[in-house]
Order: structure tokens, then sequence, then C-alpha cells
């Protein structure tokens, strides 16, 4: 039975609930393996991410950056492309807009600054997504291993340009320096104070205009519809007239571009310098979003939270309980693939043969 | 003597559709028995539950006078019932043998059953006259003797009830009518044959019985000897079918598209077009004959700026088409669309529908930059409602622009594709294989438009491997064979034997 004879509602809801609820089933009898109450367990993980107030704004905090990254492997999708060098593309976005923060910071107002330097992180993370776009299109090589490798391509280059450039004279944390406040990313408990002390900050604001124009342009424009098109079935998209390569070259650059921007929440948002591997694997988790999201802008911010949650709630988890060693996070970004990306219709024929049933 | 085949009062429904409703019939042993409908009609269904695919809602069948449940196909082997698909199952990169051990190789070496069955399919072949090489791989075969290997299968599984899916759609005519000696072969050992398909000829010439359905339910079951080709259409579709449309006196106006020595040469070095010149004036249907293969898709897929020609010259309307210096033709179908080309493409789910996109999506493939806009997004309102016209005009079933392109049938499909190329107001119009998959009721509508259109002036390149469809629509007619033109011939002078030879590369004149 196919996926495509369910109602919407079953696709776009059910499946995806009931494959998140599997995926944490698992998740519940590891951690009764473990040696502890998945009841407990989950309820220390809500208190410490949703309830708690603080802790939001750290899940909302997180969840910017996943938005920003799913979005890069969602729209790629949209054209077919596989994009698993988000991460890559995030990292080489922080430098780019390191290097116009190092340049100008003591120079210009925030005001300017700022949407400078995230131009920087857009470009960077755009033309490192080229190469792989550009290979793709016309010499055929598969973007998800050129992607992968650019990944490693990214990481021993960050490392040389940060170890052999960017650490300040006499200093061995292997960053480079505090940028000025100028560039500062305003907090949003500037706002809305019951949130406490919190990085959360305009990004991700910035990730919910991304995610709405995402969805305008992927839906309601010719771009848009080219892009599907194109990712749907190419023969047809060749018949009427699109250009396979420049559609292909431009989404991997959009969406290099929104890996890039994600750097932006983390690096001007919190910790105001370049570290060696701040991503932190923010990139593989837009893969999970992306899949789990069904590349739906609602979809999209709905696990980027989830996902949020899960790094914050699991991060306290691991403090309180000594069985669960923070790593447990991971896991359960595993599970969450599995179950909503490798096999998504797990419960396509039993709903379907379910709702055939009731029809008669 | 008992029917080897019969269903009694057979229901079945999918949904809110009535796929069978009280289908009763029976096929006598040792015969021929034809089933037609257009698509829809319910056959395939019916079949799928003769098969073990589906299970009726209600009714009996019986094989051989006994009343069977058949749950699965493996039952229905079991009971002598193989099916021949119009998709051929086979693996591609594996030998005959090897696809016809597939499923049977029964212990875990191979070796000693490969030899028992090589030897047993031999046999076969020489008591079928079946000209196939055990050893050979599929993919070196042609479509005609791929088939045969799906036959030998049914055979070596010891099928008696024969059950044909469209079995001439892809083959040639020769390929055919050594598939009719084969059948024949089989009718004359006691073999039981089902033959589903829409060609009218082909039941009048090999079938003994023809069970016409339509909307689910059996209109007649008849003896083939007592019924013509009218009256069968007249069944299937409901309506008297009129084989001779009207059209305006042949009356050519100015020059639309010249075509001159146009070459076509692949990366494996093979030349596919040769010296191809030819030209279509406004208001003629100039139409392609042809075995398929011979280079009609490559010469519609460079007209429509899809391809990239090796040399040659195009000219629509005095002007060279736009290609020269190019590397690929990657966005080229757009420049020759605005030109005025607009193309019904031979392949319609591979290039021309999109199937997960809506009927209304797919209504503007392809003219998707001069769609309305309101403040810069793509104006929805205005596209359904254009959209929602073309369904209506074309008669588009079910008329839901909401609905998935793919749950269409083809022929409401190929509805969708003609009326938006035809809303495009195209000088030139290239329609490759328009009623390939599709059924009688629709054929006619679709040959009506496509004179009208050259009626009201408009150039028609048809590329169409169905003789009747040529003799139906075409002003002029140039016969293609191995990529090169064999012959040309107006239409009064159209003479199915003649082109019958320039297909085969054998001039006349």
């Amino acid at each position: 039975m196919n996926q495509a004879d369910l109602p919407r509602w079953a696709t776009a809801f059910a499946l995806p609930l009931l494959n998140l609820f599997s995926a944490l089933l698992v998740a519940a009898g590891v951690i009764y393996l473990l040696g502890e109450s998945p009841i407990e367990s989950l309820s220390i993980l809500i208190n410490a991410a949703v309830l708690n107030p603080e802790g939001l704004g750290y899940t909302l905090f997180y969840a910017a950056t996943f938005i920003f990254t799913g979005l890069s492997v969602s729209v790629a999708m949209q054209a077919g492309l596989f994009n698993i060098g988000s991460e890559g593309q995030m990292y080489v976005g922080g430098l780019g807009l390191t290097l116009v923060l190092l340049w100008l910071d003591s120079s210009l107002p925030g005001w300017l600054l700022i949407p400078l330097a995230m131009l920087g992180a857009a470009v960077f993370g755009a033309a490192w997504a080229y190469l792989p776009g550009y290979l793709q299109a016309k010499r055929g090589s598969h973007v998800v291993v050129t992607t992968i490798m650019f990944n490693f391509i990214a990481a021993s280059l960050m490392n040389y340009v940060i170890v052999g450039f960017l650490i300040p004279a006499g200093q061995q944390n292997t960053a480079s320096r505090v940028f000025a406040d100028a560039s500062w990313l305003p907090k949003l408990n500037g706002i809305l104070p019951m949130l406490g002390e919190t990085p959360l900050n305009i990004s991700f604001v910035l990730a919910l205009v991304a995610l709405v124009i995402y969805g305008l342009v992927v839906w309601r424009t010719t771009w848009g519809y080219q892009l599907r098109a194109t990712g749907l079935n190419q023969h047809a998209a060749h018949y009427a007239g699109i250009s396979i390569s420049k559609t292909i070259i431009v989404t991997m650059m959009i969406s290099g571009a929104l890996a890039g921007l994600a750097a932006v929440n983390s690096v001007m948002g919190s910790t105001h310098y370049l570290n060696l591997n701040f991503p932190a694997g923010a990139g593989f988790i837009g893969i999970a979003i992306a899949l789990m999201g069904r590349q739906h802008p609602v979809g999209i911010l709905l696990s980027s939270i989830l996902f949020g949650a899960l790094i914050q709630g699991g991060f306290d988890l691991s403090l309180e309980k000594a069985n669960i060693p923070p790593e447990t996070f991971i896991f359960i970004q595993g599970l969450i693939i599995l179950f909503c990306g490798a096999m998504e219709n797990l419960y396509a024929p039993a709903l379907s043969a379910l709702l055939k049933r009731k029809e008669k | 003597m008992q029917p080897a085949v019969e269903f009694q009062q057979i229901s079945k429904r999918f949904g809110a559709v009535q796929a069978n409703r009280d289908v009763s019939f029976s096929i006598a042993p040792g015969s021929i028995h034809g089933v037609i409908g257009e698509n829809g009609a319910g056959k395939s269904t019916l079949m799928s539950i003769l098969y073990g695919y589906y299970r009726a809602d209600s009714g009996k069948l019986l094989i051989n006078g006994a009343e069977q449940h058949i749950r699965n196909s493996q039952e229905a082997i079991n009971l002598g019932i193989g099916m021949v698909h119009q998709h051929f199952m086979l693996v591609e990169n594996m030998t005959v043998l090897d696809n016809v051990m597939l499923g049977t190789e029964g212990g875990f070496r191979l070796k000693p059953k490969r030899h028992e069955v090589e030897a047993k399919l031999r046999e076969i072949c020489k008591r079928y006259s079946l000209d196939v090489d055990p050893l050979a791989t599929i993919q070196d075969l042609s479509v005609g003797v791929q088939q045969r290997v799906e036959i030998l299968k049914q055979i070596y599984r010891s099928a008696n009830i024969l059950i044909l899916d469209e079995p001439t759609a892809v083959l040639t005519v020769q390929e055919t009518a050594s598939l009719f000696e084969v059948l024949r072969l089989f009718k004359e050992q006691g073999k039981t044959i089902i033959l589903i398909t829409h060609k009218l000829q082909e039941i009048q010439e090999i079938t003994d019985q023809v069970t016409v359905m339509r909307g689910g339910t059996v209109i007649g079951s008849v003896a083939t000897k007592d019924t013509t080709t009218a009256q069968m259409a007249e069944m299937m579709v409901g309506r008297p079918i009129v084989t001779h449309l009207p059209r305006a006196a042949y009356a050519p106006g100015e020059m639309v598209l010249e075509v001159k020595d146009l070459n076509l040469i692949n990366s494996q070095k093979v030349s596919l077009l040769k010296n191809v010149s030819f030209n279509i004036r406004a208001g003629e249907i100039v139409a392609i004959a042809g075995v398929s293969g011979n280079g009609q898709s490559e010469l519609l897929e460079i007209l429509s700026g899809m391809r990239l020609p090796t040399s040659g010259k195009l000219q629509m309307q005095g002007k060279d088409l736009p290609f020269a210096g190019r590397k690929d033709a990657d966005g080229l179908p757009a420049t020759f669309r605005d030109l005025g080309i607009a193309h019904v493409p031979e392949d319609r789910l591979r290039d021309a529908v999109i199937k997960n996109f809506s009927v209304m999506m797919n209504s503007f493939l392809g003219y998707q930059k001069k769609l309305g806009k309101s403040f810069g997004l793509l104006d929805y309102k205005s596209i359904l409602k254009n959209c929602t016209d073309l369904l209506a005009k074309f008669d588009v079933r079910p008329a839901d622009p909401h609905l998935r392109i793919a749950l269409l049938s083809g022929g409401n499909q190929q509805k969708v594709v003609m009326a938006r190329e035809i809303a495009a107001n195209p000088k030139l119009m290239l329609v490759g294989q328009p009623t390939r998959g599709v059924d009688i009721g629709t054929i006619e509508s679709l040959h009506t438009r496509l004179l009208a259109m050259r009626d009201a002036g408009i150039a028609i390149l048809l590329v169409s491997v169905e003789l009747e469809e040529v003799r139906a629509l075409a002003d002029r007619i140039l016969v293609i064979s191995g990529g090169a033109i064999t012959g040309e011939l107006r239409a009064e002078e159209f003479d199915a034997t003649e082109i019958g030879c320039l297909m085969g590369g054998i001039h006349t004149h």
C-alpha cells in the first residue's frame, strides 16, 4: 500500500507522531535497562526543557540554530539533493562572519555591523556549497559524496585557519578573540524578562522569518515550482524548460547560505568568538529535522524545538541521573532519524488498512 | 465440457469506486477469449482477482468447474493460471534460464537444477517453436523476444490458463504476428488463453469469443465471428464511434518548420538520425510513421529543444532555431516554447507530467514563467480558474484540479497535457504517440482536437506507430526507418502495404 493513498492528516501528523513515539519508546526501554525509571526521566526532561522558563529559553536558543540547518537540508531536498554538508557549510559560514567582525567590529555601529556579519556568514556558506553543487550539475559527482568530503575539508581548513591565524598572541584557547559589544545580538530576555538568564536572542525571530520566507518561496513562487519540479521529476523539468544545472547550483548555494546563517545564533548570540568545532553536529541534526519535519515550515519548527528540548533536557537529565550518560541524546537523535527517516512508512500499511476497515 | 474459468456474480469495490459489479461469464477450455473495455472498465481488477492479487467482495470463481478461493498468485500458479504482464517481470542482467528458474530454484546448489531446467526449456521451445536461446541475457533481447521469455516462464510452470495483458502494446507488426502464431499453437495444445487488449482488430483476428466490459459490468459476451469491430467499439463506449472525422479541405499556408540535413550521432557513435529533411506548413498534419525506435523519439526531442542535433539546420518561420554554440540542451525547451513550439511528448509519465503534483500544478508545466502574480507570488486563484476551465473544456474526469495527476487514467492525463499545450496557442505542435494506452472514446476526442487545431492553421507534426492513427489524421506521411526518411506519401495515397515496406527500409519506387 502506497503512502500516497493515505489522507493528508495521516501523512502529515499521524505517521510522524507514531514514528516519534516509537523512537521514544525504544529510548525508554534503554533507559529502563540502564536502571532508571523512564517515566521519571521523561518528567525531568520535560521539566528541564519546557516547564522551567530558563530551560525553555535554552531550548529555543538551540532550536534557532536547528531551524536554519533544518531549512538548509530541506531546501536542497526539495530539489532532490541530499545535502549532508550543512555541518561544514555552517562551520565555514562561522568563518565568514568572524572575518567581517575582526575587520570591522571596532569601527561600525551594531545596526550595520550585524547585518554585514550575517551576510558574511551566508556568503561563505553559499560558497562552500557552490563547489559540490557545481560538481553535481556539471560533472555528475553525487552531492552526497562530495558534501560529506567537504565536511572533512571544512574541519581541516578551519583547524588550520583558527590555530594558524585567529588565536590572539599569547592565548592558549583555540578560538578567535572576543568580538566587540556592538556585534552582540540583542537578547530576547530584554523584552521577555521571565525567560531569565538565557542566550536566546533575535536569531530565533530571524529563524521564524526565514521559515515564512522559505514557505512562500517554495510554494508560492515560480522558482519554488521549478525547484520542486526538478526534485520530483528531472525529465519533466527538462521538458518544461527548466535549467537543471542552474537549479541545482543555485539551490545548493541557498542551502549553504542557510547553513552559514545557522552560525550566527551561537557565535554572535552566545560565545562571541569563533572556536574550534563550534557547530557541534547542528548540521547533522538539520538532516533529522528536515526528515522529521517533512521539509514543511511548521514541521521544521516543531522538530527544531523538539531537538532543542532533547539537548537541553538531556543535558539536565544526565546531571541528575548518574546512570544516564550525556551521549543519550545522540542515541535518541539516532533513533528519531531511524524511525522518521529510514522507516518513515513503517506504520503506513497498518494505518491504511485500519482506515479501509473503518470505511466499510 | 466444463468451462476453464467461470466468473459468477463477482463484485469488488475500492473505496467509492465499484470496480466490478456482478460480473458473470465463462471461458471455454482450449479457446482464445478476448476481454475488452475502456480504461477503468474493470478488466484489470477482474484479472487481478483471477490471479490472486485481490479477493472479490462477493461472487464465485470456478476453475475447471470447481469453486476456488485464490488468495495469492502462488495459489493461482498452482491451479495452472499464468499471467504475462504488460510490463515484463524480468531481471535484465540475468539469462533467460535464470529468469525462468527464479523462484523455483529448489535446493542450495544451482547447477544440477540448471541443467535440468535448460533441457526442459529447449524441449518447450521446440514444441511451441519459440525461438529463444536459454543462455541469452535478457537485456540483449528485443522486446518481442523478452515477451516470449515471459510466456516460456508460464509454460515451464505448466500454466494451462494464460492471461495476457495488452501483449501487443510494445510489439511491432511482425512481432505481433509471430506472437499470434504462438498463441494459436497453444490453443491447439488445449490451453486456454485470456487476451486483454484495446485493439479491436486483434480481437477480430485471433479470438473465439469476446467479452466486453464497461463501468465494471459485462455488457456482453459474444462469439467473435458474429460481431464486427464497429459493434464491439459501440458496446465498449456505449455510443457509435465515428471512424472518419470531419476535416476542412487541405489548404496548407505559410512555411512553419523547415528541417534540413538533420543528423544525430549518440555517445556510442551510433547514427540515430541520418540526413533528415522535411518541412511543415501551417494548417497541415505531417505524420512520421515507423516502427518505434527508428529515430522518431530523437527527432521529437530535437525539435522541442530537449536534445541537440549533431548537425543540421532547423528553421522556424524562416528564422534559425537558436541552439548553435550550445554545449547541452539544458533549459533550451523554454526558448523553443517561447518561439511557439508546443510539445506533447511520447512518454507521458516521464516527460509530460509530474506524477506527485496535482492536476492544477501540472496544468502549467512548461509555462510556469507566464503565470499570473499577485504581490510577486503565484496567483493560485487565477491558476485554479484556468485549470478548472481547461478540465471542463476537455472533459477531463474527474474534473478535480486538486487530485494528484497520477490518479487519473492515462487518457485523462493525456487530455490534461493536450489541453495545456493547446491553450498555449502554439504555431507548431509536436505530438508523440498521442493515444498510446488511451481508450477508444478518448482517442476520438483527442483526434477531433488535433484536427480542429489543423483547421485553425496550426502546423502539426505527429509521430505515431499506429497506422490507423496516421491514416485518420495525416495530410502527408513520412516513413522513417533506421533514422532516415524512406518515403513520403500524400494522404490519398495511403497504402498500408507500401508503408509497411518503407517502415522495414525497403524502397518500393
